[in-house]
């Protein structure tokens, strides 16, 4: 024992609270503070999001329409992208060296360790040859994906597309879209995009400090399956379908055909249409852009937002709601001396002297006279005043769904333009007012606008011999065949079934021996009303409606081909045709008769002025409309009915005012001038210079 | 002479018993460090833990040999051990192998030699040997001074390398030194140096020298009346800690290297950089804190299994015990060394010679050194040091050298009621 002894407790007690120093902190980071436990969760797991296979889309003779084809997602964290050589790495994936730089600074801007596209839709072979010198570029990985496939490149319109989700979307889903994801943007695949797009999965692996896949964290405890979308069946017949398409090519117009039994749609043709692939892979951008820059419009849907004045086919609904209202009865006569006369010196023309009518007569000649009378009779002779007797028309007439939404399940449908008395006594300036202030309604002119799927979903009315199905698209969801209940009520319109009588005999006459005469088919009796729609600024509108067969009709359709010409010459063997191959499948006219039409063009000759406004047909009207209030002069000198009226309502536009119109906008302007075109639709709705000038 | 019986019975079991858990979990810890899922040998000699193993094999011979050989020879022998190892710290500066800018490996055949980890035993031996042969107070400072020389000449050629981490181990020493009379002014002063040189760094000088005048003041008052003796010392430590103080900066800029100064940097939260200079310990302090109480189960440590933390079977085997340990592991392992040290001074205190004592002390504090080092670094309280974790982190030369040490004291001890 020497003298220092003691300093044995000092020297054991420094050691002692050094070590208890070290257990606390130990203690501390270990058991109190968990963020090292996120952290070290942060350094292996890495989230990796399983797409679903988007749901297919078949025709209802589950011929596929939509199908789903894998791509490969290049993706980049830029935290972890360790310097490498970028030109060889770009001549693998084949960009120029400034877009790697552009979408690495893009990508960086994202996150520096949130993973983000870096290249879309590789193709197999890129990837693959990718894939094998992944390992030098670390950051960089492959994500598989699918993308649409559409075999038959048809019913673009219909189908719609799907494209990146775009900030706005992603907020408005609640971040349940992350950036990068497909949507979709149009058609069914907007409307059904919930049910199409499946349950996304997660599956958390774990890497290594190479950022090497490692396996499974938790053995795949916390992963979720990918659930795909649900099968999608349409209404749609891919034959009639695409035979419509060929049959529209080359000219602006829709087909729109329904099964009236059911109300699903069997024909959706949107001309001119596209290539739904062309919506696809990495030439989406310019495919786009192309088809927003072309002047025909092919992104617009016209079946659903393409809205005309329906013409002669109104005379249909005109000659229902008359008999209800006991206004005429199918044995009413009128006779024709080729054209209506109303009021102080208006005289609305008819195409023939047609002498003596019925109904029955009036419509398989379409006889504008006889629908003049009738509903001058039904506005201004209903026992109420005028401005109500037209109230009443107006109500009978909108529950055929025209003027409203049919609510059909495809985003953007317009309701169209049903004029309200309030229009007319605004315009008017007084309540005073009768039929021949808007005589053109009678048949089926002026102020209306209706889409094709509203044509077509009226002449199934008059199949159903008085009420219809809401018009759809998609007959059956998933695996079940769900159809939604909404589409499996009938919705009445108000006309007593005996009424449906001499008017589908009148129909029935149109085709036998009537204006559509041409489209006759044998052994089929086709009950259907030719349109030919004035408009003024161009040839005229061609339209044809019509069911077949007579008796248990299967089918209802309805076709417009813009500035062809008559409805008896385009429209309705248009119509005969996907008819007869609808119900027979197979089509017995000869060669040249359908030559004629695949062989047609007719597409504006050059574009049309302000054709970037062609949204609908009745702008171009208004346009014109807005410039004559700047010109009374010419109004007067115009004032004499023989010279005004020329065929029917129309006035043949000034073309000198078109053309000074056209100069006296810069171009710069433009978009000024298209403004206040909207603002002014918006105020007035379309007011059309048939009245204007046959009233003043 | 001890017949064979008696000689194992006097060894002292309880030291072998905690050496031998340390090498078992050390060996089970480089392995989980190592482990590749895909290997299908445990025992693969191309893997470090299947090095270890051999390794293992080796310290435990060279152990059992020691403890035959006459507890005589050490004592003769030190000055020989010493010297040996000088020349072989000069010579792994001309001809050694440099690796990760040290300059610390001769190598032999296929396998390395660290010197400076014979340097501790030899040290430490022939330091107990010369503070054992001194007759006067160790306060003396014609004592003092050879004292310090044996000391400080392996610590300067060390440091020549540069392996400071092995180098500061000598510090530790300090400990046998005031056990055997050297001035507890030494200790007080070391500890006042850390103290000033955090303080400094942390704060301006101003602050720092404000603070000690007023803790200056507060003494000189209480102690006025009674010692006189403590004012001139506490001048005296005042006037060396502002020379102190305004020297840190130039020491700070001039002596330390780059990364001694990030290191310290990171460990006082001067700076940041979680995925530079700081990745280490951040990743480090991740494996451990992830660990919990019970920790992720043994093999199941995502930061060890995916090479996170680098270093991972050597210098930071304890993020390994700590990740999948959790603190139940951190906690035995921690008791374990304490447990030992202390077990060491007991068997030091014991000691009827004086060169047994001061042998065991040396023993005892290199080892405690190198365990709180390695563990605070591992944790974040203690600057990064690449010194080993003694009996656990891999490599041959560190736990052969260990276990010499080790088992030197333990002849001793089980020699003690001999004459040496």
């Amino acid at each position: 024992m020497d003298s220092f002894f003691s300093r044995k407790y000092v020297i054991q007690a420094i050691f002692i609270a050094i070590t208890l120093t070290l257990l606390l902190r130990i203690f501390y980071i270990q058991v109190v503070d968990d963020q090292y436990l996120l952290s070290a969760n942060n350094n292996v797991l890495r989230r990796l999001i399983i797409y679903p296979a988007r749901g297919i889309i078949l025709d209802r003779n589950l011929k596929v329409l939509a199908q789903n084809e894998p791509v490969y997602d290049l993706m980049v964290i830029p935290g972890q992208v360790a310097p490498f050589d970028t030109l060889a790495f770009c001549s693998l994936i084949a960009i120029s060296k400034t877009q790697f730089d552009k979408q690495f600074i893009k990508a960086k801007k994202y996150s520096l360790y949130r993973a983000s596209v870096f290249e879309k839709q590789l193709s197999a072979k890129t990837s693959a040859g990718l894939q094998e010198r992944l390992f030098e570029y670390p950051g960089f990985y492959v994500q598989n994906r699918s993308v649409r496939y559409y075999p038959d490149s048809t019913a673009a319109q219909f189908l719609g597309y799907i494209g990146e989700v775009n900030d706005r979307e992603i907020e408005k889903s609640g971040s349940f879209y992350n950036k990068g994801d497909y949507i979709g943007k149009s058609g069914i695949e907007k409307s059904y995009e919930d049910l199409l797009r499946g349950q996304r999965g997660v599956r958390n692996i774990m890497v290594d400090v190479h950022n090497r896949e490692k396996g499974r964290f938790f053995e795949g405890k916390y992963d979720t399956l990918a659930v795909s979308g649900d099968n999608l069946i349409a209404s749609l017949d891919k034959r009639i379908q695409l035979m419509g398409e060929q049959l529209m090519r080359n000219k602006i117009g829709s087909i729109v055909a329904i099964e009236p039994e059911t109300g699903e749609i069997l024909a959706f043709v949107s001309s001119p249409g596209y290539d739904p692939n062309m919506m696809v892979g990495r030439q989406r951008g310019n495919n786009y852009m192309k088809l927003l820059d072309d002047s025909n419009k092919p992104m617009f849907i016209r079946p659903t937002q393409a809205e005309y004045p329906p013409g002669s086919i109104f005379k249909i609904i005109n000659a229902l709601v008359a008999q209800q209202f006991q206004t005429i009865d199918y044995n009413t006569i009128y006779s024709c001396p080729g054209g209506y006369r109303y009021g102080y010196r208006g005289f609305m023309k008819c195409t023939h002297v047609h002498g003596s009518l019925n109904l029955i007569g009036a419509i398989q000649e379409s006889c504008n006279t006889y629908f003049g009378y009738t509903y001058a009779k039904m506005v201004d002779k209903s026992g109420l005043r005028p401005i109500n007797g037209f109230r009443k028309w107006r109500e009978a007439v909108s529950k055929f769904g025209i003027g409203g939404k049919l609510d059909i399940d495809l985003p953007g449908e317009r309701k169209g333009l049903l004029p309200t008395a309030e229009l007319y006594t605004k315009r008017w300036k007084s309540e005073r007012w009768g039929s021949g202030f808007n005589i053109s309604l009678s048949i089926g002119q002026g102020e209306l606008g209706i889409t094709p799927l509203q044509m077509a979903n009226v002449v199934a009315i008059v199949a159903n011999r008085g009420f219809y199905y809401k018009p759809h698209l998609i007959k059956a969801i998933g695996a079940k065949k769900i159809i939604r209940p909404e589409f499996t009520q009938k919705n009445y319109v108000g006309i007593d079934t005996q009424y449906f009588s001499p008017v589908i005999e009148g129909m029935s006459r149109v085709v036998k021996q009537g204006t559509a005469y041409y489209s006759k088919i044998n052994d089929i009796e086709m009950c259907g009303k030719t349109g030919t729609v004035q408009n003024p600024h161009g040839e005229n509108h061609s339209v044809f409606f019509a069911f077949a067969p007579r008796n248990n009709p299967k089918i209802a359709i309805a076709v417009v081909v813009e500035n062809a010409g008559y409805g008896a010459t385009w429209s309705a063997p248009i119509a005969s045709l996907l008819v007869e191959k609808y119900l027979k499948d197979s089509i017995s006219r000869p060669k040249y008769y359908t030559d004629r039409l695949l062989k047609a063009n007719l597409l504006p000759k050059k574009p049309i002025p302000l054709a970037s406004k062609r949204v609908k047909d009745s702008l171009r009207l208004v346009f014109i409309k807005d410039s004559l209030k700047k010109l009374p002069e010419t109004k007067n000198s115009n004032a004499k009915p023989k010279d005004t009226l020329k065929r029917n309502l129309t006035i043949k536009t000034p073309k000198k005012l078109l053309d000074t119109l056209r100069k006296n906008i810069p171009q710069k302007n433009l978009k000024k001038e298209k403004d206040s075109l909207k603002k002014y639709i918006s105020t007035k709705k379309s007011k059309t210079i048939t009245d204007t000038l046959t009233k003043k | 002479m001890i017949n064979q019986r008696s000689f194992f019975f006097n060894v002292d079991w309880i030291s072998i018993m905690l050496f031998i858990s340390l090498i078992a979990i050390g060996w089970f810890s480089i392995y989980a460090a190592v482990y590749n899922e895909n290997a299908i040998y445990i025992i693969d000699f191309s893997t470090n833990s299947g090095k270890q193993l051999l390794f293992i094999m080796v310290a435990i011979i060279i152990g059992v040999v020691i403890l035959l050989l006459d507890s005589k020879f050490f004592y003769v022998l030190s000055p020989v051990f010493y010297g040996v190892t000088i020349v072989l710290l000069v010579a792994v500066l001309l001809i050694g192998r440099n690796v990760g800018g040290n300059q610390a490996w001769i190598p032999i055949g296929s396998f390395r030699l660290q010197p400076s980890e014979f340097a501790k035993w030899a040290t430490s031996l022939l330091l107990a040997r010369y503070i054992s042969s001194l007759t006067g107070k160790l306060n003396d400072f014609r004592n003092v001074l050879p004292a310090a020389a044996i000391l400080l000449f392996p610590m300067f050629l060390i440091m020549l390398q540069p392996d400071t981490g092995s180098a500061l181990v000598f510090v530790a020493l300090i400990f046998v030194l005031y056990r055997e009379g050297l001035s507890p002014y030494f200790l007080f002063a070391g500890f006042m140096m850390v103290v000033l040189f955090i303080g400094t760094l942390l704060f301006t000088k101003m602050i720092v020298i404000a603070a000690i005048s007023i803790v200056m003041a507060c003494i000189i008052y209480y102690a006025y009346k009674k010692n006189k003796r403590i004012i001139a010392t506490t001048i005296a430590t005042f006037i060396l800690s502002l020379v102190f103080i305004l020297s840190v900066d130039f020491v700070y800029n001039n002596v330390l290297q780059a990364h001694q100064k990030t290191r310290i940097d990171l460990l006082l939260g001067l700076i940041n950089d979680p995925r530079g200079a700081g990745y280490n310990v951040n990743q480090s302090k991740i494996a451990i804190g992830s660990g919990g109480l019970l920790g992720r189960g043994y093999l199941q440590g995502t930061q060890t299994k995916f090479n996170f933390v680098p270093e991972q079977s050597t210098d930071f085997i304890f993020c390994t015990i700590g990740e999948e340990w959790g603190f139940a592991g951190t906690a035995t392992v921690i008791s374990l060394y304490l447990f030992l040290i202390l077990r060491l001074i007991h068997i030091a205190e014991r000691q009827r010679s004086s060169f047994s004592r001061i042998y065991g002390y040396a023993v005892a504090c290199i080892l405690f050194c190198h365990f709180f080092i390695n563990i605070g670094m591992t944790v974040g309280l203690v600057p990064v040091i690449g010194i080993p974790l003694p009996f656990i982190s891999y490599g041959g030369s560190s736990l052969i050298s260990f276990t010499v040490l080790l088992f030197i004291l333990l002849k001793l001890d089980a020699n003690r009621m001999g004459i040496i």
